[in-house]
Formats: C-alpha cells, sequence, structure tokens
C-alpha cells in the first residue's frame, strides 16, 4: 500500500484490481455487493468454502468482483451450476447473484426445482423490474402497464410476485428488502449464509438507467419512493404483491427448518450401503 | 455392489456398459433429465453410485443437467451427463460454456431418429455434424463413436481420459441400436485400466492465474474449495480468467482454445484399418455402421474385390491426412452412414479427387452389407 491510498475496508473481500465496477450510476447492485460482502465478514465466513455463482446480464457481473471461487455461468443457469457443486462438495456454501429475468424467466424452472428439492444455497435477487444490461426491456416483474423498448404502449403482462413464488416452491427462507434498507439487507445475507438449506433474498434495486430514465424518475427519486413505500408487516406472501406507488411489504416471508437435499441424500446413501 | 470396478465378464446391454465405463473412470457425478434411448444409463447410475460415494442426480430439463455437470466438474469431480439428440440441442449453449472454461466432463448422445422427435426408440447416426458444429463460436470437438458394447465401455473410459487431459468436454456418440443390445462385457482389472486425472496447479494459491498454459495449451485446473479462489466466465478472458473485451484478447483465447485440440489431433484420433492398404475400394464407416460395413468387405473379397475398411473411432478430430494417404491408391471410396449425408461430406474433402459414393441409410436399421456391397461393386474391382 503506497502512501496516500486508503485502504478498502471491503479489500480483503473485493477483487480490488477489477474495481470500479460496471454498474451505472444510482444502481443498486453497488449496495447488494457491499451488504454481501459486509455479511461475509461480520461472520468472519471462511472465504475458501463460499462459492458466489452469476447468471447473465448486470447482476451477472457481481461474482467478478468477489474474492471467493466465483463462476458467471450462462443465462438462467447459476442455480443448476450451484446444485451441482452443493452435490459435488457439500462442505461449500454457493450464494447466487443475479437478476430477475436471469433467475425468473430464462432461469425460472431451475429456481422453483432447487427451491423444492432444498439444495443448500442462498439466492440474492436484484429486482429491477425490467432487462437492464439489454436496454429496459420489460421481463416477468415489470408491473402491468409499464412502458419499455418491448411495451412501447404499456406492458400487458402481469408479473410474478417472487416471495410467493419462491415460497410455494418450497424455500427455507424467504426474504424480501430493498436496496434502502442495507442494514436489514446485511442481517438477511447473514441469516441465508447461515441458513442450511434453499434461501432466497428479494432486494427491490433501481435501474436509473433504464426504467427510471423510461419512467421519468431520477435515482433520488427511485431510492426515496423505496423508502416512502416499503413497510415492514408479516403477511403472507402472496399478499406481498408489488404494484406502481403501492405499498411494498417487506421483511422475512418465511423460516423453516426442512432436511436439505444433501441431508436426505446422505441418509439415502446409508440405506443402500446397507 | 459396492465395487467401483466390476472386473470380470458379463452379458449387458450398451447402457449399462456406458454407466460402468463411467464409474470404473472414476466418474462420480452424473446428472441428467429421462430420454430414451439413454435413460438405462440413469437407472444403471442411480442404482450404482449411491454405494460407491457417486451423486446422481435427475434434473427438471437437460440445461440444468448440464449446467450441473459443469459445476460438479469444477468442484472437482469426473462428471458426465447422457441424453439423446433433443437433450443434446437444449445443452449446447452450456457445452460451449464447458468449451470457454475449460471445464472436463462427458456427454453420451445414444442417437435416435431425428429431427425433432423424429423416432424415440430408432437408432441413426443424424447428430454427428451437430456434436461437431452445434454450438456457437469456434471450437475444436473430441467426439468417439464406440460399435460394440465392449467400446461402450472402452471409449466411456477414453472419453473421459481424453476430457481429464485437455480440459474439453467430450462426445459419446452412441446410438439406439447399441445402447439396447446385449453382448458381451469384458471389464478388466482395476489395476490395468489407465484413467487420467487433470493437471493440478502446482504454484501456491497467490501465483496462481486460472487459465495460464504452458506450451501444453491446458491450463492446470484448481477446484473450488481449494483455496485459489478464482473467478471463471463464459465472456471472453485473460488469464486471470477475467473478462476482456478486446480483439486480442478474442483471438489469443480462441487460438489456445481450439490450438490444443488441433496440435494433439494425430495422438486424440483413433481409427481401425482392415486391409485398408491393400485395395481398390476403401470402405468408411463408423458405430453400428462399421459393423455391416466390416462385413460388406469380407463379402466383396470373396467375390475378388479387393475391399479394405477404415473405421473411424473417433469422429473429431477427423483423421483427413490418413484418409488422403489411403485415397491416393484406391479406385473409389464408400461411404455408409444412418443419416442422409453427414461426415460422407468429412470424407469427400479429405480424399478429393477419389470419387465417393454414399450409402444412406434412414430409419432405425444399420445398412445391411449387402447394401454396402453393391457400391462397392460399382465401384470395383
Amino acid at each position: 500500500m503506497s502512501a496516500g491510498q486508503v485502504e478498502h475496508s471491503l479489500g480483503d473481500y473485493l477483487r480490488m484490481e477489477r474495481l470500479p465496477h460496471i454498474w451505472c450510476q444510482g444502481c443498486g447492485l453497488g449496495i447488494i455487493l457491499h451488504c454481501y460482502t459486509e455479511a461475509l465478514r461480520e461472520l468472519d465466513c471462511d472465504l475458501d468454502r463460499v462459492v458466489t455463482v452469476s447468471g447473465i446480464g448486470c447482476a451477472g457481473r457481481a461474482s467478478g468482483y468477489v474474492n471467493t471461487d466465483a463462476f458467471h455461468t450462462t443465462h438462467g443457469r447459476a442455480i443448476p451450476f450451484a446444485t451441482g457443486i452443493s452435490l459435488a462438495n457439500p462442505g461449500l456454501k454457493s450464494v447466487i447473484i443475479s437478476g430477475d429475468g436471469d433467475l425468473f424467466a430464462i432461469g425460472g424452472n431451475h429456481l422453483i426445482h432447487a427451491a423444492r428439492r432444498n439444495v443448500n444455497m442462498l439466492v440474492i435477487c436484484s429486482n429491477n423490474f425490467n432487462y437492464g444490461m439489454t436496454g429496459a426491456q420489460y421481463g416477468p416483474t415489470t408491473p402491468t402497464g409499464t412502458r419499455t423498448p418491448t411495451s412501447p404502449y404499456g406492458s400487458i403482462e402481469n408479473p410474478f410476485n417472487l416471495v410467493a413464488l419462491v415460497a410455494a416452491a418450497g424455500a427455507t427462507l424467504v426474504s424480501r428488502w430493498t436496496v434502502y434498507h442495507g442494514q436489514m439487507l446485511k442481517r438477511a445475507i447473514k441469516r441465508g449464509l447461515e441458513k442450511r438449506g434453499f434461501s432466497f433474498i428479494e432486494v427491490i434495486s433501481p435501474c436509473t438507467t433504464g426504467y427510471g430514465r423510461l419512467n421519468r424518475m431520477t435515482g433520488v427519486e427511485m431510492m426515496r419512493q423505496l423508502r416512502d413505500l416499503s413497510r415492514v408487516r408479516k403477511v403472507h406472501p402472496t399478499e406481498a404483491t408489488i404494484e406502481p406507488e403501492r405499498e411494498i411489504v417487506i421483511g422475512d416471508f418465511v423460516d423453516v427448518e426442512r432436511p436439505t437435499y444433501n441431508e436426505v441424500l446422505e441418509g439415502l446413501e446409508r440405506r443402500a450401503a446397507e | 455392489m459396492t465395487q467401483g470396478v466390476l472386473t470380470g465378464s458379463h452379458f449387458v446391454h450398451g447402457d449399462w456398459a456406458c454407466a460402468e465405463g463411467a464409474i470404473s473412470a472414476g466418474c462420480r457425478f452424473y446428472a441428467a433429465y429421462p430420454i430414451t434411448p439413454a435413460t438405462e444409463i440413469a437407472e444403471r447410475i442411480a442404482a450404482r453410485f449411491p454405494r460407491i460415494g457417486g451423486r446422481f442426480i435427475q434434473f427438471e430439463d437437460e440445461i440444468g443437467a448440464i449446467a450441473s455437470v459443469i459445476g460438479a466438474s469444477y468442484s472437482g469431480l469426473k462428471a458426465m451427463t447422457a441424453t439423446s439428440g433433443p437433450g443434446v440441442s437444449l445443452m449446447l449453449e452450456n457445452i460451449g460454456l464447458a468449451v470457454m472454461t475449460e471445464a472436463p466432463c462427458v456427454i453420451v448422445n445414444v442417437m435416435r431418429g431425428g429431427p425433432s422427435t423424429g423416432q424415440p426408440t430408432a437408432g441413426a447416426q443424424g447428430d454427428v455434424m451437430q456434436c461437431r458444429w452445434g454450438i456457437h463460436g469456434d471450437a475444436e470437438m473430441i467426439a468417439l463413436a464406440p460399435q460394440s458394447v465392449q467400446e461402450m465401455f472402452d471409449l466411456t473410459v477414453e472419453a473421459f481420459n481424453l476430457s481429464e487431459a485437455y480440459r474439453v468436454p467430450v462426445f459419446l456418440m452412441s446410438d439406439a441400436n447399441i445402447g439396447h443390445m446385449y453382448e458381451r462385457l469384458v471389464i478388466p482389472r482395476e489395476g490395468d485400466l489407465e484413467t487420467v486425472d487433470r493437471k493440478r496447479p502446482d504454484v501456491p494459491p497467490e501465483e496462481y492465474l486460472p487459465f495460464r498454459a504452458d506450451e501444453s495449451l491446458v491450463p492446470p485446473m484448481a477446484c473450488f474449495g481449494e483455496g485459489y479462489r478464482f473467478y471463471a466466465t463464459g465472456l471472453t478472458h485473460d488469464e486471470r480468467g477475467y473478462p476482456d473485451m478486446s480483439p486480442e484478447a478474442q483471438d489469443r483465447l480462441l487460438r489456445r482454445l481450439c490450438d490444443k485440440i488441433r496440435r494433439n489431433a494425430d495422438r486424440i484420433s483413433r481409427y481401425e484399418e482392415i486391409m485398408a492398404e491393400d485395395c481398390d475400394v476403401l470402405v468408411v464407416a463408423y458405430g453400428i455402421s462399421a459393423r455391416s460395413a466390416a462385413t460388406a468387405v469380407r463379402l466383396a473379397r470373396d467375390e475378388g474385390i479387393r475391399t479394405g475398411l477404415f473405421r473411424l473411432v473417433t469422429l473429431w478430430p477427423f483423421p483427413d491426412r490418413r484418409l488422403e494417404e489411403l485415397s491416393q491408391s484406391v479406385k473409389g471410396v464408400v461411404v455408409s452412414e444412418m443419416n442422409y449425408g453427414q461426415l460422407v461430406r468429412e470424407v469427400e474433402r479429405a480424399v478429393r479427387p477419389t470419387r465417393v459414393s454414399f450409402v444412406p441409410k434412414l430409419g432405425e436399421n444399420p445398412p445391411r452389407p449387402e447394401e454396402i456391397l453393391a457400391a462397392v461393386r460399382r465401384l470395383g474391382p
């Protein structure tokens, strides 16, 4: 460290030579990355036991900035890739950071099945309501009526309620936070890192360049909206739908214990060996 | 049934032999989606793996299966999947990922009639160009074509060895006929089986560059959880594994990925010649079709036509040079395969200007020796 340089507080957890990151001003992904690496530090996680995996898109780049083993897979396939890791080396914890399009459109099938199997992994979904990297096209979470480059007259599709979908599929930990709620998000990530089972955290995150620009909102306005509209409430996940200008229910929706896929598999192996 | 290698003589079908070949090669991860005519491989593995410490999982689709295979490979296990043409069609994007990130793995294609759903229970050889050119972008592929139940075992072991040696996905191109056919299989003693393991880093983590290769062009491979803390991506990358969008990076990486196979093509390439150096007509075939071709060659010799057989054991890399050499002294070449004209084009390219006669066979059954013989007669004596 030469004179005049300030040591980054998370320097051990980030690939400093890869920074600055590629994300736009006002994008929430930097906050998610910060909360994730802070969670790793506060838990004093053995970085050699964590693998950060991502799919494609803006969020997909997150794996490249973390100082763990990391893999940037194809579009939508981070979860099955991580399933392979979990089975091959049960001592490793996979953390998936990816976007709503990657995880719920092209990768939706894998997500529900990994939740059903209760594979031990933490999925952090940055939900920015659009495909940011390709230019803000509508996706599986875009609110009905939203104008995007591929829905110039307003989206005619119903969006997924992510927490309801993942809870129904069998996830053992389901939370929703926003990038405005950094401390809570960090605590949720810590719980997810310590949880044995399929954990899912939806993080509402502004896409200022895409969704924000198209809907005439600045980054500051989008953040203010997350602050003003979000309420921590205990409701059934199916009631936590997200609609424009309406209250966003945040908090924990599911926290249950269920044997993980590997635990069940180990039981099977013991039976087979008899 | 707790043994890994089931040394001894067995009367089994080809899919069974493939599963045991994988186990004998050290495969301990298998992911797949059920599909005719490859399902029996998964069934055998599902019964065997829990007793020998292997990990079997049936996925929600073939895309998930191949993605998990790459994840398991990067976690240190020898990993495979088996499917048929429709499944390979779904896997192709991630097979490209395995090429790009140099993940050793084996993909078995028990071929059936296509395109689309085609004839699920009927054998075919219609995917031999798909395995070569199916993925987008430039790549050199390795593909092996067994002609018997014994070779389903032997070449599965070989496929793992090549995948580990060169850090590439390797195809085993079988078909429904061999997959479902019962024959004698002899599994050697464990000590007599040659198995290859990937080259490991011999430097400490702080000096390790995951995609730096020596003159072999194959980088040593660290795995997840070993402390190397590397990053790998399907994006074009530098030696550190970091994305690099410069033209130079693309040029450098693709040349290395292709050249590690091209420069070793002669070492990888395998074929069998029967009377091929002393013939007027050379028959070229592979897989189940080669058995008919061998009979046709004998029948032609009985008729006094000097005929030889060139059987491709590896389809890719294609043995251009050897075929060119052999073609110098023959009047014509007969190619027979269970499709409407695929590898025959490669043969034509290699033996030009020698005349090539093609015997296509569509619909379940391998060519009959008489059909090949008729083509031989037209070219010889």
